[in-house]
């Protein structure tokens, strides 16, 4: 995988911007974009990235595999193997541009959605199944790629992403934080606690909000009646909104929130303006509250094919690139599959491990109970 | 006809239904109880029918939906708000507990309020993380709240009736995984008291209390028990607090014998006060220690492992052969 390709890269945002295709469009102010749905590269005032064709292939390959991927895994849960599975298809670019805009030594706490930002992290994809298949509650160590653990109660992580980056502060250190959460989640009375903690002790943290339109079956109207990235300047930090099926743009905002909060200037919120393609969960039905139609529009806004005809367009990526990449995506589906498959049950025992560092007397005695009741059906005597 | 045969989750929207068309201050409250009609489909169809002012999708915040409840049950209405799952309630539960249980005191009972919180909870449904929990006894730790759990279909209709009714706040626990339990309800009855334990199952050798989603589990192990000749009495305790200890100690004054079964921990939970309540009371009519089966000081674990924690009908069962062995 080259997973490092542009994660190690140093953000790179030019004063001068240096595109190589003449006449770009000048886009919204408003709603940060540096590639238009139909493929087409525009300036913003205030963002650019330079990228080879190499990077910006790098992330096409990135979204097409979490794509592929996420699809396994909802294909999975049909075929009863994962109990539920929470789809990130038409969130990849806010994942991928953001996630390739972080730095080694930057911290990640992420939803439960996260995907996508996994992948950029070195994450192993399969460890991302344990918990929806029901096997474990997290399925890897935070601090082996700095990936806290997904977090199912909304909104708690953005405080845990404060607390960390007031100690990144404390400590000296030049890394930043970055929290991700939903629209949803914006209603959470942590969200708005961690914006107060954030602004007041200048936390090095970067609040990156995927705002996917829909909280389950409630759309963002029934959370917030200013648009979500406007929040932040009652805080005391600046909000910004990103064309989140933009992957360019949502890597150079990501890059220069987190240059901020690196030299000290705080948090800030990005909100990336997306959609949420599929349902909210495989538990959920969304034609009970949804329209087709708006899916469909969404659609024409596919974050994977604007880069793919950019690519094409400018010749930076070639049919050889494309089939290769497709042979890749398909040895990623198989490899996800059987090591689902593959997975075995935990151990009967795993229900009184790690529960206290220090141990505890009553689980003990609890744990020495289970086992004895269980030896009992082994040895023919239960009933 | 007023006797229908109605899933437990039907019986509670049919009896929300009811108790909005009697009273035009009752209101429903909570995340996706309008038009998705709440992930489990409680409140479905009733935002159609009684509007969006009646039904209200909230934003994603639990202590906002309890403590707006309050205001509006401080304004006259009689709010039923819906937590999604058991593991959420936890940030309504500053509310709950730190304000919700308190204010009618400390008006010198001049306020009242009349506040239904819903609570999904228990496990057994496969699910992931803070969807299976039982936090039951932390409520019902609390003074000034009454909690309550129905175990079949006719109950989930009367007592939500009667919760709603109740001008106290009232922790209305719903078993997630007896939704889809169907049982006969009677909707024009005259229902027995909100708080009153009921016996399941009549038996003489020993006394099973549960509530919830443990009846029916008690129920099956009365009737598996009764195969090998042993008379198991099955009762429901229904209401966690105020709990029926005069229900509790007739039975166990009965058959010498009690076990409580609960999902939730053991450890500091309703069957320790059981236990201890039924000690003093009926100390030399009991034949053997009052046992207790459920949860293990653990979390909640992965559903691959959740048939090893829940009790099931062997644990029960082993439980009523340790007491008969006294
Ligand atoms: C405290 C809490 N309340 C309710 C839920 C149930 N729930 C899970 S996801 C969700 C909607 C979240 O929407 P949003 O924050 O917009 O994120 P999205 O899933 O759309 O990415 C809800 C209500 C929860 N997990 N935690």
């Amino acid at each position: 995988m080259t997973v490092e390709s542009t994660a190690a890269r140093k953000p790179r945002r030019s004063s001068k911007r240096t595109g190589s295709s003449a006449g770009k469009a000048v886009a919204d102010p408003q709603l940060v974009q540096l590639l238009t749905p139909e493929g087409q590269r525009v300036e913003h005032p205030d963002y650019d990235v330079d990228l080879t064709p190499e990077e910006l292939r790098g992330l096409y390959r990135d979204m097409v595999l979490t794509r592929r991927f996420d699809a396994e895994a909802t294909a999975l849960q049909r075929q009863g193997e994962l109990g539920l599975w929470a789809s990130l298809l038409g969130q990849e670019a806010a994942q991928i541009g953001s996630g390739r805009a972080l730095r080694d030594d930057d911290y990640v706490f992420p939803t439960y959605r996260e995907h996508g930002v996994a992948w950029c992290r070195g994450v192993d994809p399969t460890n991302l199944l344990g918990m929806f298949r029901g096997v474990n509650h997290g399925g890897w160590d935070p601090n082996s790629n700095n990936f806290h653990l997904y977090t199912i109660v909304i909104g708690s992580q953005t405080l845990h992403a404060t607390g960390y980056a007031m100690g990144v502060a404390k400590d000296g250190a030049d890394s930043a934080v970055i929290a991700y959460f939903g629209d949803g989640a914006s209603s959470q009375g942590d969200v708005a606690e961690s914006f107060t903690f954030s602004a007041v002790y200048n936390a090095p943290v970067v609040f990156f909000c995927q705002n996917n339109q829909w909280a389950i079956s409630e759309p963002t109207e029934k959370q917030t009646r200013v648009p979500l990235y406007q929040r932040a300047q009652g805080y005391g930090f600046p909000g910004v909104r990103v064309d989140g099926n933009d992957v360019l743009a949502c890597l150079a905002v990501t890059r220069s929130a987190l240059e901020r909060a690196r030299r000290g200037e705080g948090p800030t919120l990005v909100e990336a303006f997306t959609y949420r393609m599929g349902a909210h969960t495989t538990s959920d039905d969304p034609t009970k509250y949804r329209a087709d139609e708006e899916r469909e529009a969404w659609e024409a806004k596919d974050p994977i094919l604007r880069l793919k005809t950019y690519l094409a367009n400018e010749g930076h990526a070639d049919e050889a690139f494309f089939a290769s990449l497709e042979e890749e995506s398909e040895t990623l589906g198989k490899r996800v599959r059987e090591a689902v498959r593959a997975m075995p049950d935990p151990d009967r025992m795993a229900i009184f491990e790690n529960i206290y560092a220090d141990g505890h007397a009553l689980v003990d005695e609890e744990r020495a109970q289970f086992a004895a009741y269980q030896a009992s059906f082994a040895d023919g005597e239960g009933k | 006809m007023t006797v229908q045969k109605l899933p437990i989750a039907k019986a509670i929207n049919e009896s929300l239904r009811k108790a909005m068309e009697t009273d035009p201050k009752v209101l429903v409250m909570g995340e996706d109880v309008g038009k998705l009609g709440g992930v489990f489909r409680v409140t479905d169809g009733l935002q159609k029918d009684f509007g969006e002012g009646r039904v209200i999708d909230t934003p994603l915040a639990e202590s906002g939906i309890v403590g707006t409840a309050i205001g509006l049950a401080l304004r006259g209405y009689r709010p039923v708000v819906e937590i999604q799952f058991d593991g959420f309630v936890f940030p309504a539960y500053d509310q709950i507990v730190t304000q919700l249980a308190k204010m009618h005191a400390r008006a010198l009972g001049k306020i009242k309020l009349p506040v239904v919180v819903r609570i999904p909870y228990g496990g057994g449904i496969g699910a992931v993380e803070h969807h299976s929990e039982s936090p039951e006894a932390l409520f019902a730790h609390v003074p000034g709240l009454k909690v309550v759990s129905p175990s079949n279909a006719s109950d989930a209709y009367w007592m939500m009736q009667q919760a709603i009714q109740s001008d106290d706040p009232v922790i209305y626990f719903e078993p997630k995984r007896r939704y889809w339990d169907k049982g006969e309800v009677d909707t024009e009855a005259i229902p027995g008291p909100l708080h009153k334990a009921r016996t399941v199952v009549e038996g003489s050798d020993l006394t099973l209390v549960a509530y919830g989603p443990m009846v029916k589990v008690c129920a099956e192990a009365a009737a598996a028990a009764a195969e090998e000749g042993k008379s198991i009495e099955v009762v429901d305790l229904r209401s966690m607090s105020p709990i029926d200890f005069d229900a509790v100690q007739a039975s166990v004054e009965k058959t010498g014998r009690l076990v409580v079964v609960h999902e939730a921990p053991v450890f500091y939970g309703a069957g320790a006060e059981i236990a201890a309540r039924i000690s003093e009371r009926s100390f030399y009519h009991l034949e053997a220690p009052v046992l207790r089966v459920g949860g293990y000081h653990a979390p909640y674990p992965p559903a691959r492992l959740e048939e090893e924690y829940l009790p099931g009908l062997d644990r029960v069962l082993d439980a009523v052969d340790r007491s008969l062995a006294y």
